[in-house]
């Protein structure tokens, strides 16, 4: 009994090395299902006033970014200049996939700030966003040879982003 | 200057709270008792400063002093007078101080009430009391200053969040805090309690009004929150599970179960332990939910990145309250030894099993509320632990409990026959089993959990009945008589049949709107109509609207039941430029039985508005059950428990009154 | 603020609140068949709104609810019973989606924990009640009964 009344102050030390714990964690940050899964299949149209559409057969045989974006998500302005940075450098192709944008208005976005993109699908339902888990723009995703999600990034691309992490996997999967 | 006096008076405040426990600690270590005298006077000097101080933020926001950041980030001269007034609390840090003012509120309060209190219980209460005010408004200074100053001062404030421009959300964090700040004098009269090495029935007595003043309040409180939430949000519900409403359930909960068990404390002086550790529940998880998920963990990580030493602040104090408390506890509580014992089938066992249930209850919404979290730290993998998982596990059980609603207020103290009871309350048992089947006959849909509910409520309402006419002896004495009898009934026991027939009623409305629902989304041009059962919907037009601080888009809506005409109504979605922000208005055309309940959403191009049109039965009552509820709670305050403490041990009290 | 700032702001606002969100082709926001209807409504309020705050998708305003609102009616329309819905939307976005958690490794504590919380604080309390209530035998008193007959009158229960 005289132990009994001790309980709640245990019970309570535990919880509070949870909470201790808890408190460095980011709950918002979703991992990825499609990470090392096959993509799925897909096969959109090119955005208007654009030759090549996207399908997921073009991601096969080469390491390559996938990256969503839309003419409309403020954000994916300012990681703009960073994709059309490693679309200069040559180290990786970039596949757009234009999320939800009016017609023309993907193409007109790209016309004034630059097109860093080997080949753009339209995703203009939304619909494929799904089968990716999409949570917002922009995401990009890292595919290997084999047409295998490797890895998600959920934003925008840093400069850092691109030097410590997205790079070295990149040089990692090609050397692979 | 205004603000540099409010910031002057809230670090006097500070010292005296500070210099008051301090005090009170060493003159009853000394045996110096003058510390009695002064402890009434430091609380009541406490609660005009911060008074004072709160009044200065005030000022500050009714002549939009821009040179003052929170008057600046949260206000704008074109906003309406009142919302100026309510924004004080409107944002972090004005909303702390009003937290403190209730706190000292209380405390003040507390010593202008406290007479024929054992002089050195009260004194322990208020130095707890002022240790708590030191720890708040040091976190107001150090963490979260309502007066820091900004500079250059803008032309132009940054608006309120336009979430906040409502009078029901101007009134909700007020009643909600008033809830869990009242949690506080208990917490403190339980550690006081604790370090005295003695609780009895007197201490449940002096305890009880102060419990069920902060219960009624959150009680309140958590209403207002849910109807704000249901016509204002207009996401449809009036209630989703999610955090932050947890976070009000969770010491509500604890409270119902503590207001319970003091009874039995009071009326028997057994389960003293129990009462006592539920004490120190109530608050800190009044705490939890003022700071840890409004503010700090659950629902804005990014407010404790921004702010990292508020949530470490929070933390420290959380940790050090509860954590005193409960080693104190765990260390004085096997002083608490119970006089009163009782038989397995009495009152008192039907009300550990409301103790039991409720705090499983509000174990189980703390998991749940806390398990994601906890989970995300342990491993990569995210859960989300929606309605559903509450509907599954929450629902079944408390609803079980409800069952001894009707039973428990009838059975005998000590030792009940189950017999005669069981025949005094076979109408209702067959009142339950009618409305149950008729119910089960009349639904279209989820007519199980329909049938159940609508059973359940009956059985609670029917068997309350049956109780208060047993008490009063109704049609078997003349009527006359009866009245005096009702008369003659405490208070405490008119708030406990009036409160649980609210829960009735509660019941029966969250049936309705839960079981009965039917909904309907659809784009609609102006013109197109939309069926649902016998309603007819029609959008008869959509209308840009400028107000003062917004800008409207309104979707006028008529609705017709059958051939019946029921008017018009319109939903509006705003838009404030300020904050760039957009709301919805719900529109809610209610009536005793249903409530139509309508929103507009974003206009899609070529295919119109989306409009979600909901039909929710009984929802009009949620509100009166609720009002109920809090009523009874309120009748109860009012009963000081006068008769008995007339007729209980006489000597016995004088001698610990002499102690 | 002058009249002609007003007078932008209040164009810019026109312009967002009425600026058109593209529209989903295929099944629309209402299914023609009132069962399957009824089905997807259930199920809106089974899956989580990735990007909101703890909001169902049948609730919630946000577009990607609106286009998961739509994979559920594509789903349902392609014949899926409600597990394979859910399934299909826990396969690409995992546990998260799902507003009731899965029974699985990591929430058979949260499961059990209500079964738990009965059984051990059930025990605990009847052993409680089971052993002080030995007492009433042998710690009768005549004071003590005239009491609870004394409480019991006054709440109007003689």
């Amino acid at each position: 009994m005289r132990l009994l009344a001790f309980l709640p102050l245990a019970l309570f030390a535990a919880m509070a090395i949870y909470f201790a714990m808890g408190l460095r964690e980011d709950p918002s940050v979703l991992p990825s299902q499609l990470v090392d899964e096959a993509l799925p299949d897909f096969d959109l149209p090119p955005i208007e006033g654009y030759q090549l559409g996207l399908s997921d057969d073009d991601l096969h045989g080469e390491v390559s970014l996938v990256n969503y974006f839309g003419s409309w998500c403020p954000p994916c302005l300012i990681e703009h200049p960073m994709l059309m940075q490693i679309s200069r450098s040559g180290v990786v192709p970039i596949y757009g996939i234009d999320w939800k944008d009016e017609p023309g208005a993907g193409a007109r976005w790209l016309e004034r700030h630059g097109n860093p993109y080997v080949r753009i699908g339209d995703d203009q339902s939304g619909r494929l966003a799904i089968e990716f888990g999409l949570t917002g723009a922009p995401e990009t995703f890292v595919v290997d040879r084999e047409g295998r999600v490797r890895y998600r990034h959920i934003g925008i691309i840093t400069e850092e982003d691109w030097e410590e992490t997205l790079r070295p996997l990149v040089l990692d999967l090609q050397s692979q | 200057m205004i603000a540099e006096l409010g910031q002057f008076l809230l670090i006097l405040a500070f010292l005296v709270a500070l210099l008051q426990s301090g005090l009170i600690f060493l003159g009853l270590r000394t045996g110096d008792t003058a510390v009695f005298g002064f402890a009434r006077a430091g609380a009541i000097a406490q609660f005009v400063l911060v008074g004072a101080a709160f009044a200065c933020l005030t000022w500050l926001f009714a002549v939009s002093d821009f040179s003052v950041l929170v008057v600046a980030d949260n206000s704008h001269s074109e906003k309406p007078f009142i919302y100026k007034l309510t924004g004080v609390w409107g944002n972090h840090e004005g909303s702390m101080l009003l937290w403190c003012l209730m706190l000292t509120g209380y405390t003040g309060v507390l010593a202008w009430t406290a007479n024929g209190i054992a002089p050195r219980l009260i004194t322990l209460t208020f130095a707890v009391q002022s240790m708590i005010t030191a720890a708040f408004t040091a976190f107001l200074l150090f963490t979260s200053n309502p007066f820091a100053r900004l500079w250059p001062a803008p032309a132009d404030g940054n608006d309120l969040n336009p979430l906040l421009q409502d009078p029901g959300l101007a009134s909700h964090p007020p009643m909600l805090y008033a809830g869990y700040v009242g949690f506080s004098i208990t917490f403190s009269f339980a550690v006081a309690a604790l370090i005295e090495g003695r609780a009895d029935a007197r201490w449940a007595r002096i305890v009880r009004p102060w419990a069920l003043a902060a219960w009624t309040f959150l009680t309140i409180g958590i209403l207002l929150g849910a109807s704000w939430a249901y016509f204002e949000l207009g996401w449809g519900g009036w209630w989703a599970w999610d955090p932050v409403e947890n976070a009000s359930l969770m010491p509500w909960l604890a409270g119902t179960a503590f207001i319970h068990s003091l009874r039995v404390m009071e009326k028997r002086d057994t389960l003293k332990a129990w009462t006592i550790l539920l004490a120190l529940m109530a608050f800190p998880l009044s705490l939890v939910g003022t700071f840890l998920v409004r503010s700090v963990i659950i629902t804005s990580v990014h407010a404790f990145a921004v702010y990292p030493e508020r949530g470490v602040f929070i933390l420290a104090i959380l940790a050090v309250v509860v954590g005193g408390a409960l080693a104190l506890y765990g260390w004085r509580a096997n002083c608490l030894k119970p006089t009163g014992v009782f038989s397995e089938i009495s009152r008192e066992s039907s009300l550990v099993v409301n103790n039991l249930v409720l705090a499983a209850a509000c174990a189980l919404v703390f998991f749940g509320t806390f398990y994601p979290l906890f989970v995300t730290t342990v491993s990569d993998e995210t859960l989300t632990i929606g309605a559903p998982f509450y509907n599954a596990t929450f629902n079944p059980l408390v609803g079980t409990l409800l069952i001894l609603v009707p039973i428990s207020g009838m059975l005998a103290w000590k030792r009940a026959k189950p017999g005669p009871l069981l025949r005094q309350l076979a109408p209702a048992a067959i009142a339950m089993l009618a409305a149950g089947i008729i119910a089960f006959a009349l639904a279209d849909h989820d007519r199980l959990a329909g049938a159940m509910g609508t059973a359940l409520a009956v059985w609670i309402a029917v068997g309350l009945l049956i109780d208060l006419k047993s008490r009063l002896k109704l049609f078997d004495i003349p009527l006359a008589a009866s009245l005096a009898r009702a008369r003659n009934l405490p208070l405490g026991i008119w708030g406990m049949i009036v409160a649980h027939f609210g829960v009735g009623i509660l019941v029966l409305a969250i049936t309705g709107v839960s079981a009965w629902k039917t909904e309907s989304r659809s784009f609609m041009q102006p013109g197109d109509s939309l069926t649902m059962g016998q309603y007819e919907i029609v959008l008869e037009g959509v209308s840009r609207v400028d107000r003062d601080n917004f800008i409207a888009e309104e979707g006028l809506f008529h609705v017709y039941y059958g051939e019946r005409d029921l008017g018009s109504l319109a939903a509006e979605r705003r838009f404030y430029p300020v904050r760039g922000m957009s709301t919805t208005e719900s529109a809610v055309q209610g009536s005793a039985l249903r409530d139509v309940y309508i929103t507009i959403g974003e206009p899609v191009a070529t295919r119109g508005w989306p409009v979600h049109v909901y039909i929710y039965p009984l929802a009009f009552w949620l509100w009166v059950g609720g009002a109920i509820i809090s009523l009874g709670g309120a009748l109860s305050i009012a009963d000081r428990g006068r008769r008995s403490l007339l007729s209980r041990k006489p000597a016995a009290e004088q001698v610990q009154v002499a102690e | 603020m002058t009249r002609f700032q007003t007078f932008i702001i209040s164009l810019i606002a026109a312009l967002v609140i009425t600026m058109p969100v593209l529209a989903a082709p295929g099944p629309d926001e209402t299914l023609e068949d009132p069962q399957l209807e009824a089905r997807a409504m259930e199920l809106y309020g089974q899956l989580r709104c990735v990007v909101c705050q703890s909001q169902a998708i049948g609730y919630s305003d946000a577009p990607l609810a609106g286009d998961m609102r739509f994979v559920v009616r594509e789903r349902l329309l392609a014949g899926d019973s409600d597990a394979e819905v859910l399934d299909y939307m826990q396969d690409r976005y995992g546990d998260y989606v799902l507003m009731m958690p899965p029974l699985q490794a990591n929430t058979i504590f949260l499961w059990a924990l209500p079964f738990l919380l009965l059984l051990v604080g059930g025990a605990i309390a009847f052993a409680y009640v089971r052993r002080q209530s030995a007492q009433m035998e042998t710690a009768f008193s005549a004071e003590e009964d005239a009491q609870i007959e004394a409480l019991m009158r006054e709440e109007g229960r003689e």
